[in-house]
């Protein structure tokens, strides 16, 4: 799950983090109302669930709080990538000297929390990545004994961090370190945090991905997600179980297993359809979650044909079978289908579909031929 | 022969009493799996499906000589298992369990580091040696004896060329699903090493996915110490970057762990791979004559 600057920036600061005076608003006069409230210049910023905000035009400073209102006019209702910007930050603006990246990620292969820094930040650490990969700093941490003080200066003095700053900048390091550890964070990213004039650090932008898979521990991380990050078909799937991400193409996919959905798309690509969706309805699943997962698919005007492909394994082809006709009685829809069920109980599956004049398949291959013949009108 | 499970297993498994545990250890027990022990705390002295049932598997390992574990525990309790069961020398702990917390697992590894155990998975199918053993939920019956070995970060895509190999009439030695999370107990590298050294697999092979860079990894591997030729596939060609397709290790993050990327990387050391699971049978049918 992702979080918004204003909630990551809320969190850090929570764990001694600083960061500047600021307040969300939704209308041009909320946001003239903070600005006057803040004083001085003031920085407006969409709040949107995807990265580049700055680029997109979506962060603005503003002078005075007349700026503020005309600024916010212009970013409320941008629309950035995709997303329509609903809310803004109205931050005080700071008098950056330096800006710096400190963020924390899972290392997959030492399978620890590592740090992320580097003095050159405020751009995409991606992109410095990429093209000066010597200006960045990895720091494992140990997740049994955590961040120790030592672990925190070494990483200021590597940032070229000196005096004042160093004290300031541990008190950062392992504050955004708790924050990610008690959040149950895969993600949690300070960029820029910058020098100001008065020679203090402060985290002016904030960013923090949650693992989904932790959230039943964190009602309150849970009650702050916003229905923009997911499509509405995403949210229906997500509380039903079902692990659905939404594609573009025509074909809906209907599949037990996440790597063979994954390879059923890339079929009915290389047969030359586009996949509608990813679904994974998961291991044993019964009727009702097909038919739950059938309508989620059949709620795209795109989709021509559905494929349904199961291997059996702890998922039984007969249960899976009685799911589909089951679904399709409730789920009323002219839309061509066709199921490719095998392993355990697939006889007993296919005698089900055939009885019913549901046309099956008897390896994917052949599946998705007919699936992409079915979306392109040809009768299979 | 085999890797890791066969004929010297003696397998407690942990959460033998839940609906899931209960039924994968009867199908176990058909297979000829030697299941000695089974834990639940709480349930000590009772007995299920004729093995006997133990509080801690500490005591499944004094009692009946446990060797190897799997865990079907839900997943807010299997760190703790997975911990229980390296404490009490458990040499081989297989986690079917998926939704782990990362965090958790994170905590699990470094643990693990100290101990001799070795884990497979979490969110995995387990492993299979066909005619020895099955520690696993796969459908046993599409395996066979043979000389591929097998190993994949998937469960149901394993299946899927684990049935075509068998059409083809190419029995397996092992089939090990690593399984899809972040963190997993045993990686590509740990697997093609215990194949390369087993005298009887001759063929490997590797099936991966989008998300982190373990197979370009596994392919500097092969290409330094691998003798045995490597078939593979990996999923996820049409996968969007930045969504996680259903694996919480399957996501394309920042550019990196693309399909591509990954075909790239084992295509320039030798590994043919395959544009449909399929595909591989074919051809490792080619390869081995
Ligand atoms: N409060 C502030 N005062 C002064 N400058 C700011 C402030 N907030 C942001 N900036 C400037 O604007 C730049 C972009 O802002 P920010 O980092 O918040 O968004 P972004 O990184 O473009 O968005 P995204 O996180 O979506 O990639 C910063 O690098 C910084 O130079
Ligand atoms: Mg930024």
């Amino acid at each position: 799950m992702k979080l918004h600057e204003y909630q990551s920036k809320r969190i850090f600061a929570q764990y001694g983090v600083p960061i500047p005076n600021g307040e969300v608003a939704t209308t041009p006069a909320e946001a003239k109302a903070i600005a006057e409230k803040l004083g001085g210049r003031v920085v407006v910023k969409s709040q949107v669930l995807v990265g580049g905000r700055g680029k997109a035009g979506g962060v603005k400073l503003a002078n005075n709080p007349a700026e503020a209102e005309a600024v916010a006019q212009k970013i409320l209702g941008m629309d950035i990538k995709g997303l329509t910007v609903e809310k803004v930050l109205v931050d005080e603006a700071a008098d950056i000297k330096q800006e710096i990246y400190l963020g924390i990620v899972i290392d997959r292969a030492i399978h620890k929390p590592v740090f992320i820094a580097s003095s050159e930040g405020g751009v995409e650490i991606e992109i410095v990545a990429k093209e000066n990969p010597d200006a960045i700093i990895h720091l494992p941490i140990d997740p049994l004994l955590g961040m120790q003080d030592f672990q925190a200066r070494n990483l200021a003095f590597d940032l070229g961090l000196r005096g004042k700053l160093i004290n300031q900048f541990v008190k950062i390091a392992k504050g955004l370190y708790q924050a990610f550890i008690n959040s149950d964070a895969s993600l949690a990213e300070i960029n820029p945090l910058v020098v100001t004039g008065e020679g203090k650090l402060l985290a002016v932008d904030g960013k923090m991905l949650l693992d989904d898979n932790a959230l039943y521990r964190h009602p309150d991380l849970e009650a702050m997600r916003d229905r923009q990050e997911e499509d509405e078909s995403e949210r229906i799937a997500r509380e039903a179980g079902l692990s659905f991400v939404k594609l573009d193409g025509e074909i809906g996919c209907m599949v037990n297993g996440a790597g063979l959905a994954m390879a059923t798309m890339d079929i009915v690509k290389h047969y030359g359809a586009e996949p509608a969706n990813f679904l994974d309805i998961g291991g044993g699943a019964k009727a009702e979650k097909v038919a739950t997962a059938l309508r989620i698919i059949l709620a795209d005007p795109k989709v021509k044909a559905v494929l349904f492909n199961i291997f059996g394994g702890i998922t039984r082809g007969d249960e899976v079978a009685n799911g589909i006709l089951q679904a399709l009685e409730e789920v009323k829809t002219d839309i061509p289908m066709v199921a490719r069920l095998v392993g355990t109980n697939e006889a007993e599956g296919r005698a089900i579909l055939q009885a019913a004049n549901f046309p099956s398949a008897s390896s994917l291959g052949e599946a998705a031929q007919m699936a992409v013949a079915m979306a392109k009108g040809e009768q299979a | 022969m085999s890797i890791l499970v066969g004929k010297d297993t003696r397998l407690v498994v942990q959460g033998i009493t839940g609906r899931e545990g209960n039924f994968h250890t009867q199908q176990m027990i058909e297979y000829g799996t030697n299941v000695v022990a089974g834990v639940t705390p709480g349930k000590g002295g009772e007995w299920t499906l004729g093995v006997p049932v133990f509080d801690t598997v500490k005591e499944a390992v004094e009692t009946q000589g446990a060797n190897t574990s799997i865990i079907y525990v839900p997943a807010r309790f299997a760190a703790d298992a997975i911990m229980e069961a390296a404490d009490a020398g458990i040499e081989l702990i297989v986690c079917i369990t998926e939704g782990i917390p990362v965090l958790d697992m994170a905590r699990v590894r470094t643990f693990l580091d100290q101990k001799d155990a070795r884990l497979i998975g979490p969110n995995c199918p387990g492993l299979i040696s066909p005619g020895e053993a099955k520690v696993g939920i796969m459908p046993a019956h599409i395996h066979k004896p043979g000389k591929v070995g097998l190993v994949s970060r998937s469960g149901t895509l394993t299946y899927e060329v684990v049935q075509a190999l068998t059409d083809l009439d190419l029995g397996q030695s092992t089939a090990i699903g690593i399984g899809g999370d972040p963190i997993i107990g045993t990686n590509f590298i740990d697997v093609l090493k215990l194949f390369e050294a087993d005298p009887d697999t001759e063929h490997v092979v590797l099936i991966g996915e989008i998300g982190g860079t373990a197979e370009q990894k596994a392919a500097e591997y092969i290409a330094k110490h691998m003798s045995k030729p490597v078939t593979s596939f990996i999923a996820g060609r049409t996968a969007p970057p930045g969504k996680r397709m259903g694996h919480a290790g399957a996501i394309i993050q920042g550019g990196e762990g693309t399909a591509a990327e990954k075909i790239a990387a084992l295509e320039a050391v030798g590994v043919k791979v395959a544009t449909l699971p399929t595909e591989v049978a074919e051809l490792v049918k080619a390869s081995m004559g």
